[in-house]
């Protein structure tokens, strides 16, 4: 039963993933990552990791492919990619490269052993205690002063966006007459005032 | 019977390699940043099999962490694009060469 579940969700995983490459239209290589994002959340069930399941399909398959999704029909840009090659040797480059990648994993694959530390954070699997409360107890006696760093990096990347996506944010050309500043303490008609 | 971890890790390289040639061939900044979720998540996979292979709980505390920058990473990435794109209209790579000597 497991296996059978492993094989169809590795197909979908990995059709999915060349799907997100081979696309010719964003929105399909948007699609294509639910895919694999869905099968790897199977996978992480598979193995015990509940909880990062849940995470995988709420936060990857919904928040961040909705977000590509949104910027793609936002911004309108859903024609298709231009074929023309300024490197005529960029592609196969690279897919010389990416199999030269895949072939070094596996070489230290089978050469080196998966070796660690005995599990000085808790079991992953040993005893009766639900995957969740495992994580959770981990995460809030051992990294307990990374996760408080995780709370000032998602404030951070909030105001970076808002200050990044802001129209007069940092990247637009300054108009006749004005300084740089200037514009950035005056409302939103001012400046479409200004862009007038 | 459970699937032994080497196949797991086996399908997390294919993933890995292919976001990684996709990321080299592709020239749309959005497919770009598609693959290295991709790739990200191959990763997040390694993780977790060796979390149950080594029976440690740790990787799957790092994957959660590995999570929340990459969510951060996308939203200051599609900020980016979105604050490229609104000045050119340009969809590629490429033609964001201002830099270039």
């Amino acid at each position: 039963m497991e296996w059978a579940v492993f094989v169809v969700f590795a197909v979908a995983a990995l059709v999915g993933a060349g799907g997100v490459v081979l696309s010719r239209k964003p929105v399909h290589s948007a699609l294509s990552l639910v895919l694999t994002l869905f099968s790897v959340a199977v996978f992480f069930v598979l193995q015990g990791a509940h909880f990062l399941a849940a995470v995988q399909v709420i936060v990857y398959a919904g928040a961040i492919v909705i977000l590509f999704l949104f910027v793609i029909m936002l911004l309108g840009i859903d024609r298709e990619d231009v074929l023309d090659e300024p490197l005529p040797a960029q592609r196969p480059v690279a897919i010389v490269v990416g199999v030269a990648l895949f072939a070094g994993l596996l070489l230290v694959a089978r050469i080196l052993t998966p070796t660690g530390a005995p599990a000085s954070r808790g079991s992953a699997t040993q005893g009766d205690v639900a995957n969740v409360e495992r994580v959770a107890r981990s995460l809030f006696t051992d990294f307990l002063w990374p996760f408080e760093i995780t709370s000032a990096l998602l404030v951070i990347a909030v105001v970076g966006a808002v200050v990044l996506a802001r129209r007069g944010g940092p990247g637009r050309e300054l108009g006749p007459g004005e300084r740089v500043g200037a514009g950035s303490d005056e409302g939103p008609e001012a400046a479409l005032e200004q862009e007038r | 019977m459970n699937v032994p971890g080497s196949y797991y890790l086996t399908v997390a390289a294919l993933m890995f390699c292919i976001g990684a040639i996709g990321l080299l061939v592709r020239r749309n900044a959005l497919v770009m940043f598609m693959c290295v979720e991709l790739m990200l998540n191959a990763v997040n996979l390694t993780f977790v099999t060796f979390a149950r292979m080594l029976d440690d709980i740790g990787g799957q505390v790092f994957v959660f962490f590995t999570l929340v920058v990459a969510a951060a990473e996308v939203v200051i990435g599609l900020a980016l694009i979105v604050s490229i794109f609104r000045r050119r209209q340009g969809a590629t790579a490429d033609d964001v060469s201002l830099l270039k000597g």
